[in-house]
Parts: C-alpha cells; structure tokens; sequence
C-alpha cells in the first residue's frame, strides 16, 4: 500500500497550497516538518482563522481533535555542557538554577489540533498568547469539544479564553493556587497536605521534599537530524 | 402551595456505577435531570509534568497507567510519536506484533466495557462472562511483557522481544486448591507457542460474542434502558470532538486504521461498524461488531508471523539497547547500552501529533522536542477527556437511571481523563 503513504504527502502538500493562498505572510506562518503542518497565527486574528478553517470548503476541519497550552520559557535550556569544554573537561553539575525566560512576550502558545474527515487532513495552529495576562478568544463558538480543553489549559498555563462561559479550574484541587505545568512550577508542588490529629482536620504546609535530578537534561547538536527537524519556534 | 425547588444530587466519587472517581453534581427537577456538572482530576497525576523530567523511553510505562483498560494502545500512541520525531521505520514483524496486541488490547477494553456497562443496567452475570475471557487475553500479556496490566511492551523502535515459543503452563504440584484434572484443562490450549494459544482463543472467541448477544441484543430490559437514550446526531458528535465507537455510533464512518492507516493496517482485512440512531444501543452494537473484527484482525496476524520470522526491533543501538550478550563482550555495545541507560536519546528539535485508534477512540501524543533528551512538552489527547464533557448534553432531560446508562456507553476510565 505505498501509495497511500505516497498520497498522504500529497495530502500535505495540497492543504499547503490551499494555507499559502488564504493565510499569506507577514502575518502567518506555515511550518512543514516531519510530514505536519503547523500554521502560526497572530493571537487576535485566531477566531478570525478559525472560521475559515472550519467553514471553507478547502479546509473543512469539522473536528477539534486537542487544544492545549504550551509554556516555552525554558526552551533550550539543558543542565549539561556538551558543546565547549572547560580546563577540567565537560561540565558533569547538574545546573537547577535554569535562568527562565518569565518575560518572553512568546512564552505561552496555544497549540490546536484540527482534523478535516472530509478531506483526511490535519493540522496545527500554533498562537502565542503574550505573557502578563495571556488571553486570547475561546473556540467554544465554533467547535463545542473546546470547551473542558480551554478549562484545562486555562487550570494548568493560567492562560484566559474571552468568551469561555464557564472558565473554572478542572484538574486540580478545589482551592488550588497556581498553574501547575508552568515551567516556573516545581514538579514536587508548592504544598504538601496531611491530617493533623490535633487540629482534627486536614492541614497544609510548604512542600518538605526537593526535587532531585537522576537524569540531567541534555541537549546534543546531532549531525543525523541536521535539515530533518526545524526549530519551530522562532523559525 | 409548598414551594418547587431543583434537587441538587452528588453522585459519587465513590459510586460504583461512576466507573472510578467521577463526582457527578446533578442538578433534578424531580427525577429528570435538569444539568450535569462532572467534577474531575480526582485521579489527576501529573504525567505530562512527570514526562518532562524523564528522558523518553522512562515514560512508556506511565502511559499504560493512562487508560489502564487499554494500555498497550496508549504506549503504542505514545512510541509513535517519537518514532515520527526520529524518523525511524519499524521492522514489519514488529508492524504485525503491535496490529495483533492493539487487536488484543481492544477486545480487552471492550469487554471491560461491556461487563461494567452491563453491571450497571443490572446485568449482573455479563460482568462474570467477560471477565473469564478477558483472564486468557491477559495471559497473553504476560507472556510477552511478564506484567498482566502494565505491559511497557512497545518501545521506540519496535517491541522489547520477540513472541515467546512456549506459552507458561499451570504447574499441578505447586496448587493447593486445584485438582491435576482442573491444571489439566487450564493448559489444554498452552502446550505450543503463543500463537497457538492465541489462535486457539481466536477459535473460541466468536462463540463467546454470540453467548453476550443471546444475554443482550434482543434483551428486552436491555433494549429499554439503552434504546433512545443518550441521542447524539452526527453533526453533534463532530462538535463535540467525538472519536472511535462514540463517533461511529452516530453513523459517522471514520477509523484511523482505515483513513490514516498505520503499523500493519493496511495490510489486514476488516470491516468499520457503523451506527443509525446514536443512541446507547447503536454504539453497543458497534463496539460488539467491533470485537468480531478484532478477532478477524487477529487471526490474520497470527498466521502472517508464524510465517515470517525476523528482527521485531531495529539495529539501531543509539535508540534500541544492544542484546545482553553483546554487551558481555562487545565494547561499543557496551558503551551503547550505558549511554542509552544513563542519558538515552536526543531527538531533532521540533513538534509531532501522533494518533492511534485505541478502543475508545483517538488517542494523539504531541510532542514538542527543543533538541533533549527529555520531551519539552508532552500532551495526551485522551478520547475519555471531549466524550466526558459531552455528558451534561447528553444527559439533559434523562431521567436518573439513564445517567448510569449514558455513563456507561461513554466508555470512560479516569486515568487517562485525569491524567
């Protein structure tokens, strides 16, 4: 069945002709890498978009398969020189202290994933939502099935959806403080919670634990993957 | 005139008919329902964070834990996606090995669905029925992975090891409470290899459907509590982001392993069930068709690999540790092991969506790679997650006992819900 490997490149390459024409540069962006297409879209032009993909009959993506939030504040950081060595050879420390990049205006993304059954297609549109109070407009009028997505990439990035009608926490606890998959978020929490049998209830404290690294993370510049990946986000 | 107020009723976390920990607020003007508000994350562990602090292949094993009924469908999502980002072609033997334990893996989930749908309707003895099937297909499981649930069998690459030749057998002497005459017809099917012992259940199997069927189909308490409920039309169940059986209940016609075929998909032969109505009873109906051609699915692997041997894992031993007796005596194998053990792999910079058709419908992994030997950001898309959000829709001016009912179609287990 190798052509219908062979078509679904084709696939691909028809749905970038049809995005080029719609979406032009400056404004948009069109990666292609790994055989997927990921549109980039200023944030106040993504409902805008979004309707287009929906409702055009090059496009037709009926479905919202996933939306979520992505924080790029510690894109590219690794614990472990592999690059220069020193006068005492590669750095072996495991460095905690990552500096994070808290301000970048492109920290927060919001990562859709449509899929089109009426032309087999997907795609991805990738938005970057500012950083002090990231907001962008909810999907719900176009696709229901954004509904709980935008509740959990709101609970886990803080990132806002104008418009959502119902935008609560949805994964973590009631009374949670904070945005758990952060990257400025320890991944042992803030707080750690017992019963206390004096005070007959449940009582929370500052987490005792630290997070230890058995593996560091590593970052190696591979000379098999030169040209087979991009570097998406600032591409 | 005594006032009418709406009834606000808190159904679990810990009913039994909640499939795990679903605490449902309903909102009942008598015994209808007026508005479901299902609070999740009870089961919420963090595995997305957790996968960002571990290198790749670490985290194989927590997406057995997602939905822990289909778990080798989850790692198979999950190794397909870094598969994509290395640009690794699997072995064929490996394509079939995975095909037949996805197939294997889907009879799995759909038993456990219909023994608990079933339980919850008050069918009591379908829970019994499927159990006693479900027993020889995890069997299987530990026959290749050693773990009856947890298996971390599919790995970036391939699978961990090839299928075993001699299926485990019940040994008399060491069972207190079993006659030789019992161990004797528990290894009736387990003198000869696995693909004996799968064939030999694939045989059996189309037998046990038409047992639940003569419980189900034509069941008339079961035909009133799941005909006409929980209605979703075709339109709705692409709003609302359904997949697999939930979609195809509603007569849409769309499986991944036929439109966007992968491992060895393309080269079996099975037919899509489709539903009319979207009801309850359709998307029963479906998932039963379903396990009838998974059986077929089956039988078809099992006679492609006891017909071609070969490598299930490729050779290349940047991704896939060397075999332990190289180690013992090959340098560069050894090196290779301690570097995959110690840092693993560095995949190039970029991002992947990659999707299965696992029982309950899509399950996608995308991963965002900036060029580490950890992923910078995993996100499951579980099919439970948009198929629960749908409940107070579907639920809307149904009675009490119909929510245990729609709860049971939606086929949800809080794993990969809650992640």
């Amino acid at each position: 069945m190798a052509t219908q490997i062979l078509t679904r490149t084709a696939r691909v390459d028809a749905l970038a002709v049809s995005i080029r024409a719609h979406f032009a540069a400056p404004d948009f962006e069109l990666v292609d890498a790994f055989g997927e297409l990921t549109l980039i879209v200023p944030a106040e032009r993504l409902l805008e978009v979004a309707q287009t993909l929906r409702d055009h009959d090059d496009f037709r993506f009926e479905q919202l398969i996933d939306l979520c939030g992505v924080d790029y504040a510690a894109y590219g950081n690794s614990e472990w020189e592999t690059e220069e060595a020193s006068s005492t050879g590669f750095g072996r420390g495991v460095d905690r202290d990552g500096s994070i990049a808290a301000d970048d205006p492109q920290r927060f993304a919001v990562v859709v994933h449509l899929l089109s059954l009426a032309h087999n297609r997907r795609l991805r549109v990738r938005t970057h939502v500012g950083v002090d109070a990231p907001i962008v407009d909810s999907l719900i009028p176009l696709w229901s099935a954004a509904n709980w997505f935008e509740r959990e990439a709101f609970d886990l990035y803080g990132i806002l959806f104008r418009g959502h009608p119902d935008l609560r926490r949805i994964l973590t606890d009631y009374g949670f403080i904070g945005h758990p998959f952060r990257k400025d978020f320890p991944v042992s929490g803030q707080v750690e919670m017992r019963y206390d049998p004096e005070l007959k209830r449940v009582v929370y404290e500052p987490v005792s634990i630290e997070p230890r690294v058995l593996v560091p993370r590593v970052i190696r510049e591979d000379s098999r993957y030169v040209g087979s990946g991009e570097e998406t986000r600032h591409a | 005139m005594p006032e009418i107020r709406n009834y606000t009723l808190n159904f679990g976390p810990q009913h039994p008919s909640a499939h795990g920990v679903l605490r449902l607020v309903l909102e009942m003007d008598g015994e209808v329902i007026e508005r479901a508000d299902p609070h999740i994350g009870l089961l919420h562990r963090g595995t997305e964070k957790l996968a960002e602090y571990k290198p790749y292949n670490q985290s194989i094993g927590y997406m057995d834990r997602l939905d822990y009924v289909s778990m080798m469908c989850n790692e198979h999502g999950y190794v397909r996606a870094i598969e994509k980002l290395l640009g690794i072609e699997v072995p064929e033997r490996a394509q079939y090995i995975r095909t037949l334990f996805d197939e294997i893996t889907r009879i799995l989930n759909h038993l456990m669905w219909l023994g608990a749908h079933a339980l919850d309707i008050g069918a009591m003895s379908m829970f019994l029925y499927c159990f006693r099937e479900r027993e020889d297909l995890m069997d299987c499981y530990e026959a290749v992975s050693g773990a009856r649930l947890h298996a971390t069998y599919y790995r970036p690459g391939g699978v961990h090891r090839d299928l075993p030749e001699q299926m485990p057998r019940y040994d008399a002497s060491k069972s207190k409470w079993h006659s030789a005459r019992e161990i004797a017809q528990r290894n009736r099917a387990r003198d000869g290899s696995l693909l004996d012992f799968i064939q030999d259940f694939t045989e059996r199997f189309p037998n046990y459907v038409d047992e639940y069927e003569t419980l189900l189909t034509d069941n008339r308490i079961w035909k009133q509590r799941t005909v006409g409920i929980g209605v979703v039309s075709p339109e709705r169940a692409l709003q609302l982001g359904f997949t697999g059986p939930m979609l195809r209940g509603s007569g849409i016609e769309w499986d991944l392993r036929k439109k966007q075929p992968y491992a060895a998909y393309h080269q079996v032969d099975f037919d899509i069930p489709v539903g009319i109505n979207g009801d309850c009873y359709d998307r029963y109906l479906v998932r039963i068709e379903e396990m009838r051609q998974s059986n077929r699915i089956i039988q078809q692997c099992v006679a492609w690999l006891r017909a071609n041997p070969g490598p299930v894992a490729i050779d290349d031993h940047k991704v896939v540790p060397p075999k332990r007796a190289e180690v013992k005596d090959n340098m560069e194998a050894l090196i290779h092991h301690f570097k995959l053990f110690t840092e693993g792999y560095c995949p190039p910079p970029g991002e992947v969506y990659a999707a299965v058709e696992a029982p309950k419908g899509e399950f996608g992994c995308y991963i965002v790679s900036d060029g580490a030997n950890k992923p910078y950001r995993l996100k499951v898309r579980a099919p439970g997650f948009p198929h629960l959000a749908a409940l107070d829709e579907m639920s809307r001016g149904h009675m009490l006992a119909d929510v245990v009912a729609i709860i049971g179609t939606l086929d949800i287990v809080f794993g990969e819900i809650d992640r």
